[in-house]
Formats: structure tokens, C-alpha cells, sequence
């Protein structure tokens, strides 16, 4: 195959993922516009009302960001882990196993998608937030990078868990038991400077706070750590899970006997 | 000499379990072949398969398509190769035609080219019609069809069918093995491995029989068939019979009052059977083989190796 066949074989994989959840959009688009205008509803006007301005700006402003990037994190991983794993459980990833594909492609694929669901959540999330909450987008291209390289990051550990699942308990077990409590603590309804000093220093550990600071400093110019930094992380995660996926396909794990 | 279609040398799998698959194949299908693959169950038909496909990794052994080794050229081999396996395995909340349309992509056709051969597969294979349906909502024998045709969609030159008319009817089963035919005369080399026997002894000229992971018989289908020394034919009577008659140089058994049944060996033909037939004014109204001959003899060579192992 050469560099045009692979580029065809990449649009085809895009293609035919962005079409699976557009299909389904009751499932995939809907329920996280119902889910943050209800975190709007609740905790932005009924509570947020109660609490005094944050670093500056409305509680229902701060949130904001957070609960944005909070639906991208979790829709692009869910995208490739449901996506990968069906494609293993009906057998159909053995469409893309027996053609020439490099493996490099079916993941660049896969990734693809996700990121593609994680955007068109992303814009119809943003959409409901400025229903309730005035945004001026302070840095609008550093919000981009940041939403599409988180997107990215996620996509690919969605990848990984898809890889490894064996089971449908698989693939609900990192989603509940980390990814949904790293996302919570991640700052999105608090900011650290809030917390007492040995759970400040603990947040640090935790990779989300960096991407949810950085996109809230993209629209609202607030961060609570160095947006260098939180870059290099994102960058260094893409390049470390990248490296991992292209391993596993190579060694045939969960797929090839 | 020309490249042979596939070239299997030594070939071994071993399972992580400690099953040992295969023990060491060699086979080679030449270019433009109809070849059958035979096997009990477990006999390694489908690893062997797997492995060509790189959907198994192999233990040791080589393995060349059309003169690509699989470990030098992979992508180059797989390029030649279209896979029919024996599971459906494609995806089922997919329009029929997508899913051609999407093999196609990941061979690096592009997407109108790719329609017109769908079109193209999908008529030829009677499933125009439901092009747009999910692919959950066609038939068993739809989807074994759906599978050939995704299977054929980057035009390869090898085509390997595991079982492709396992739970079909044999109506549709005949007007598969008439395109299989076809598209075997257009130069497809096909390698088929099916249960049905009557299949490879209609379909192909060449046969390999594998048990327990080795290669057991590889002959021409008419080499294998002129070894068969004895047919056992079965005669319905035209009218009822109260014993069995005495035939002399036929051994004949009587089933009931209007069937016989009786071994024939090939060097005595049937004429004096059916004059002693006609002396003792017992009269055939028709006669069959009692099994398929290809049949006979795999069932025969399947038992003697159990028997040596």
C-alpha cells in the first residue's frame, strides 16, 4: 500500500466511525446536553446563585469550562473503548486485520473517531453552556488545541481499554472506577486553591486537572497550574499511549490468536 | 516453474494452551486451482487458514502468496488474499452495502470505484436488492453471500472460502458453487474447506485432507476417487421381495421387503449384477450410490490415521 491507499483506508475508518455515532445520536449526542444542562440547572443556578464569585467571574461561569471538557473526555473514550470492543466482540476487527492495513492507520482510525464524537459533543455541550452562562473566549486557539489534543488523549486510552476488555464488565470498570473520579476531582466545580494544602499537592497527580485548567484558561483566562506544563503532559500522555496501542496490535493482543 | 498461489513449508501453531494445531504442513496450490481443504473438526483446517490470513500467528514454518513471504512482504501477500471465514463476522448494525463498500476502503480503493464493484458483487450475488438493510436482518445464507462479496471487493487473487454454504439450502448452495465456478474460470485461485463433501467433489480438482495437524492425502480429486475399489449401491424394487435373493460374486443384503443394497467392486461393473437380477425376474425401478464417493474414502483415510496415531 502506498501513502494514497493509506489515506483512503484512514478516511474509510473515519468515515465509518463518525457514522456509527452519528447513527446512534440519541445515544451519543443527546444524553450529555441533557446531562450538563441539568449540572447547569442545579449547580450553576440553583446553588451557584448562592455562592459568591470564583477568581472573578459567576460560579455558573467557572463551571463552565469543566463541565465542557468533562463530556469530551468521557465521549471520546467511550467512543473508541465501545467502538474497538464491538468490533472485537462481533468479530468485524478482523475486517481490518486480514487487509493490508498498517496498524499504525487503525489506530490513527479509531482515534479518529473518538475525537470527532468528542468534538461534536464538545460543540453541542458548549451550545446548552451559553444558554446559562456568559463566555468570552479568551484564547480561542490554545481552547481549540487543548479540546482536540485532550480528545486525542482520551480517544487512545478509550483504545487501550477496548484492547484489553474481554468482557462487557471490562469496559464499564475503568470508566466508573477512574476515569468518572478523576474527572469529578479534575477541578471542575472547585478550584484548588480551595482545598487544604495536602489535597492541592495531591490534585497535582491528577492528569485532568491540567487539561480542565488549561481549556478553562483558554476561555476565561483562569488556570490554577502552568499551562506549559499542562502541554507537555498532554503531549507527553498522546506520545507514551500512542507508542502502547501501536505495541499491543503489534503483539496481537485480544485479537489475534 | 510459475509461483504457486500459496507455498506452506513446515508449517507449526502451537496454542499458548500447549495445543499443538499443526505439526508441520507443507502444501502448495497451484495458480488458478480449485482446491479443497479437508478435515474432521480440530483438525487444523482453520489455523492453517488463520495463519495464511494472518489472523493467527504461526510457531514456525514459512508460508508464501503468490511469492510474498509473510514475514518479508505481509502486506504485499495480504493484498492478494480475500478471506470468506466460517463465523459471520462483520458488523451487524451495517448496511449491506457499507460494509463492501468499507473492505474496500482499507485496501485503498477509492470510495466510487468501491461502489461500482460492490454494485457489481452484490448483483452477481442476488443481494442488490437489500443493499441498504442492516446486515442483521438478511438471511443465514444472505450473509454467507454478503460475506463473499466483501470478500472479493479488492479483487484478489486467491479466495479462501472456510464452509461458505454451511446452513445454506441447496438451492441457493447450487447457485453459490455455479459463481464460485465462474469466477474460478475468470483465473481466482479458490481453496474451499466445507463439510459437504458432495461441494468438493462437485467444485474442486485438487485435494488435501489434514487430520490432527498434518497433511494426511494431497492428490488430484480423480487420483483420490480411482482408489475407491468398492460402491455400495442401493436398489428400489419395483415390487415387494419376501428374501433376499442369491446372487453369486455380489454380496447383497436386503433392507426391505422393496430395497437391497449391494457392494460393488470397480473392476466387476454392473451388467452381470443386473442380468441374474432379471433371471430371477426381480425388478429395479432405480438405483443410487448409498454415500457420496468422496465420502467413503475420506471417512476411510480419517480412520486409518486415527488408528496410527
Amino acid at each position: 500500500m502506498n501513502i494514497r491507499d493509506h489515506y483512503i483506508a484512514l478516511q474509510t475508518i473515519l468515515f465509518k466511525e463518525t457514522l456509527r455515532f452519528l447513527r446512534i445520536w440519541i445515544q451519543t449526542l443527546l444524553p450529555p446536553a441533557i446531562t450538563t444542562a441539568l449540572y447547569f440547572i442545579i449547580f450553576g443556578q440553583l446553588i451557584g446563585a448562592q455562592l459568591g464569585p470564583v477568581d472573578g467571574v459567576s460560579y455558573t461561569q467557572y463551571i463552565a469550562p469543566g463541565l465542557i471538557m468533562m463530556a469530551v473526555i468521557t465521549n471520546a473514550y467511550s467512543n473508541v473503548m465501545s467502538s474497538f470492543f464491538s468490533a472485537k466482540f462481533q468479530r468485524h476487527i478482523e475486517e481490518m486485520l486480514v487487509s493490508p492495513l498498517p496498524n499504525a492507520i487503525i489506530v490513527l482510525g479509531f482515534v479518529g473517531g473518538g475525537v470527532m464524537r468528542g468534538l461534536a459533543v464538545g460543540l453541542v455541550v458548549t451550545g446548552i453552556s451559553l444558554f446559562f452562562a456568559d463566555l468570552h473566549w479568551q484564547h480561542p486557539g490554545l481552547t481549540l488545541a487543548v479540546i482536540v489534543l485532550t480528545s486525542v488523549l482520551f480517544a487512545l486510552a478509550g483504545l487501550i481499554n477496548g484492547i484489553f476488555a474481554k468482557s462487557f464488565d471490562d469496559i464499564s470498570l475503568i470508566p466508573t472506577f477512574v476515569l468518572t473520579p478523576l474527572t469529578y476531582l479534575g477541578g471542575i466545580f472547585y478550584s484548588v486553591k480551595m482545598l487544604p494544602p495536602f489535597w492541592q499537592t495531591a490534585s497535582l497527580f491528577n492528569p485532568i486537572l491540567y487539561m480542565i485548567n488549561a481549556f478553562r484558561f483558554g476561555i476565561l483566562g483562569l488556570s490554577d497550574i502552568d499551562i506549559y506544563l499542562a502541554f507537555a503532559l498532554i503531549l507527553l500522555f498522546i506520545v507514551a499511549l500512542f507508542t502502547y496501542s501501536l505495541w499491543l496490535l503489534y503483539r496481537g493482543v485480544g485479537v489475534r490468536n | 516453474m510459475p509461483t504457486p498461489a500459496l507455498a506452506i513449508r513446515g508449517l507449526r501453531k502451537t496454542y499458548a494452551n500447549g495445543f499443538e494445531a499443526l505439526r508441520g504442513i507443507d502444501l502448495e496450490v497451484a495458480e488458478g486451482e480449485f482446491f479443497a481443504l479437508l478435515g474432521p473438526n480440530g483438525a487444523g483446517k482453520s489455523t492453517t487458514i488463520g495463519i495464511i490470513c494472518s489472523l493467527v500467528y504461526k510457531t514456525g514454518g514459512a508460508v508464501a502468496v503468490f511469492g510474498h513471504d509473510l514475514d518479508r512482504e505481509l502486506s504485499a501477500a495480504k493484498s492478494c488474499i480475500g478471506l470468506v471465514p466460517q463465523e459471520f463476522n462483520f458488523n451487524q448494525f451495517e448496511p449491506t452495502i457499507e460494509i463492501v463498500v468499507n473492505q474496500a476502503g482499507y485496501y485503498g480503493i477509492p470510495r466510487d470505484l468501491a461502489y461500482q464493484r460492490a454494485e457489481n458483487y452484490l448483483r452477481q450475488l442476488g443481494l442488490w436488492e437489500k443493499r441498504r438493510e442492516m446486515a442483521r436482518e438478511l438471511s443465514g445464507g444472505m450473509k454467507r453471500r454478503l460475506m463473499i462479496a466483501r470478500a472479493l471487493v479488492h479483487e484478489p487473487k486467491l479466495l479462501i472460502l472456510d464452509e461458505p454454504t454451511a446452513g445454506v439450502d441447496i438451492e441457493i448452495r447450487r447457485s453459490m458453487w455455479a459463481f464460485l465456478r465462474d469466477i474460478n474460470a475468470q483465473g481466482i485461485t479458490i481453496i474451499l474447506t466445507t463439510h459437504y463433501l458432495e461441494e468438493a467433489e462437485n467444485l474442486c480438482r485438487h485435494i488435501a485432507i489434514i487430520d490432527g495437524g498434518k497433511i494426511i492425502e494431497n492428490t488430484r480429486m480423480q487420483t483420490l476417487l480411482g482408489r475407491l475399489q468398492t460402491e455400495t449401491f442401493v436398489l428400489n424394487l419395483r415390487r415387494p421381495l419376501a428374501q433376499s435373493p442369491e446372487i453369486s460374486a455380489y454380496p447383497i443384503r436386503r433392507i426391505d421387503e422393496y430395497t437391497l443394497e449391494v457392494d460393488v467392486d470397480r473392476e466387476q461393473g454392473l451388467n452381470a449384477l443386473f442380468q441374474q437380477l432379471s433371471a430371477q425376474a426381480i425388478e429395479i425401478a432405480s438405483l443410487r450410490n448409498k454415500a457420496n464417493r468422496l465420502e467413503e474414502l475420506f471417512l476411510r483415510l480419517v480412520d486409518r490415521q486415527e488408528h496410527a496415531l
